[in-house]
């Protein structure tokens, strides 16, 4: 085995010089909710690094709703995973039917649509809140989980869209053009061809919408009120209400919350990064 | 009496005709996302603009000195949050594709708050702030002595706070994209730095920097309008206090809903459209071609 150069040992310590700063700054509010998570009441709020007692009580409680702020905590979950698939499914099928008709039909004005949506892409989502709550109110869907399941797709398509049409763009034209000779109708095209065809893209960004929705906070507490009507993320706002909030129940809730998501974002990781970072910024 | 016949009296055939089939299945497969646009874009900004119209509701914003520093710590929100942290995505960038074992682990942990949900760990960060029982202050007690600053209760700190906290979040998301950007140059450049004995300033300046610049302006950019409607970050750390002294425009529209100012609050958002607009439609012409 060769023996490591002093060069080669002084880049090592360079690069942990950066490494443990990031992994520290990284991890610290991560970290602090886990401990509170184990934590029981005293410890937590004794500011401990490591609690003395660690504990699982804390996941009995919200398990089994033992607390006033807890008591619909199964209700709400439920709430956040048929909004979540519920926006992924109709962003899915939003999406695709467009970036399909734009990209592989050539539909007269397409590229005028596409350019509006992308143009919503851009306007941030936080100053459409207060319109969009208003415009839900006049149509009647406010408290009703229609409106952020509509306001989740308004917000989740344009970017669906452009992801998919850069995608289908990339697909040969004489793959079309075969299955045409051979006699498909558009109806077979799109779903013999294309679809599989599209299956990663498609991947991505249904765990994107998915992901987007399981994690609004805005538009959910604008739009939804009733305590068996909001999501978790609402949920896990109105325990500031109280000044004698309970932190560990709260950090408990908003890291079995943080879970699905963040298991989500691993496991497609590879879709994730192709699909949407490289098309995030194209420079 | 001479019958004219102009071409307009020639009943042209229907649309229906002169359409083909595909086009026919074009238009109605992109009807759903055209309704959604109609319904939930159109509709919601038309009737915003509608109830921002009085100008009595821009003569009230000027005078209220909450919209005044709202606007202040928005524009110190975007000049440094975003400056600092795209600085330090691109010093990041560099660090992680050097290809050691630790450093590849390290890249999957430094993505968790890009992964996570923003809301519990905002909330996280609240809580270690506290003056009394949080994590910080107990430690900074246990080496000093001294009580800690009461974090959230200084503007000008809770500002900062906030913008650490958007920071934190929005970090690993840069840094992956802009070392997608550094993966992209060719290796054999920084092979040919090397035997002409080039510094590592020299190689950034000359190799790394040129091949980066678009894509980091385009990302700083990008970022601009998404940290402009960065609710998040500063409405759950410090919820706009103390005394409401550190809004920024994102949250403001939401503080004059909740006050039943609602000519007001769209009001707030109009008058940031001068800023939003043009940025919107640069990341437009780049991304539409």
């Amino acid at each position: 085995m060769k023996l490591p150069t002093l060069r080669d040992v002084g880049t090592e310590a360079k690069l942990l010089l950066i490494g443990i700063p990031v992994f520290i700054w990284t991890m610290v509010p991560i970290y602090h909710m886990f401990v509170f998570a184990i934590s029981p009441k005293e410890d937590a709020f004794a500011g401990k690094l490591w609690p003395d007692h660690p504990t699982l009580h804390n996941f009995h409680i919200v398990f089994y709703q033992e607390h006033y702020f807890l008591r619909d905590f199964w209700i709400q979950f439920w709430n956040s995973t048929v909004i979540a698939l519920a926006v992924g499914a109709l962003t899915l099928f939003v999406a695709t039917a467009a970036a399909f008709s734009i990209s592989r039909l050539k539909v007269p004005g397409g590229r005028a649509v596409m350019n509006l949506a992308l143009f919503t892409y851009f306007i941030p989502a936080a100053f459409l809140a207060v319109p969009m709550y208003r415009t839900m109110g006049n149509y009647g869907l406010l408290n009703n989980h229609w409106s952020l399941i509509l306001a989740m797709v308004t917000i989740a398509s344009p970017y669906a869209i452009w992801v998919l049409k850069q995608a289908s763009d990339k697909l040969p034209v004489e793959l079309d053009e075969a299955a045409t000779m051979d006699g498909a109708t558009t109806l077979q095209l799109f779903r013999l061809v294309y679809l599989p065809l599209m299956m990663p893209s498609l991947v991505a960004v249904g765990t994107y919408a998915i992901l987007l929705a399981w994690n609004e906070y805005l538009y959910a507490f604008l739009l939804l009120s009733k305590d068996t009507d909001i999501t978790l993320p609402v949920a896990l706002g109105n325990f500031l209400a109280a000044d004698d909030s309970p932190w560990e129940l709260l950090m408990t809730t908003g890291f079995i919350y943080a879970l699905p998501p963040a298991a989500i974002y691993y496991v497609f990781k590879r879709y994730m990064v192709g699909g949407l970072t490289a098309g995030a910024v194209k420079s | 009496m001479a019958i004219t016949l102009s071409a307009s009296d020639v009943p042209s055939p229907p649309l229906s005709a002169r359409l083909t089939p595909p086009q026919v299945w074009g238009i109605v497969l992109l009807a759903p996302y055209l309704l959604v646009f109609l319904a939930f874009v159109v509709y919601p900004v038309c009737y915003g603009l509608w109830l921002a119209r009085h100008p009595a509701s821009y003569v009230a914003l000027y005078n209220d000195p909450i919209f005044a520093r709202a606007a202040v710590n928005t524009l110190i929100f975007l000049v440094i949050g975003i400056n600092f942290k795209m600085l330090v995505a691109l010093f990041l960038s560099g660090f992680f594709i050097q290809q050691r074992g630790w450093i590849k682990w390290l890249s999957v942990l430094f993505i968790l708050p890009w992964a996570v949900p923003s809301i519990p760990t905002i909330l996280s960060v609240r809580f270690m702030l506290n003056p009394e029982w949080g994590m910080v202050n107990q430690v900074i007690f246990k080496l000093t002595g001294d009580d800690g600053p009461n974090w959230l209760n200084d503007p000008t700190v809770a500002l900062t706070m906030a913008i650490g906290v958007h920071i934190w979040k929005s970090l690993p998301f840069w840094t992956l994209i802009l070392m997608t950007g550094r993966l992209a140059i060719p290796n054999d450049l920084f092979e040919a730095a090397d035997v002409d004995g080039a510094s590592w300033w020299q190689k950034f300046r000359f190799i790394t920097w040129p091949s980066m610049q678009v894509l980091y302006v385009t990302c700083s950019l990008l970022s601009m309008i998404w940290t402009l409607g960065d609710f998040n970050s500063v409405y759950l750390l410090t919820g706009g206090g103390p005394a409401d002294l550190t809004h920024v425009l994102s949250t403001l529209g939401i503080r004059y809903l909740r006050l039943d100012q609602l000519s007001l609050s769209m009001a707030s958002i109009v008058c940031a459209m001068p800023f939003v607009l043009p940025l919107i439609y640069f990341m437009m012409k780049r991304l539409s071609r």
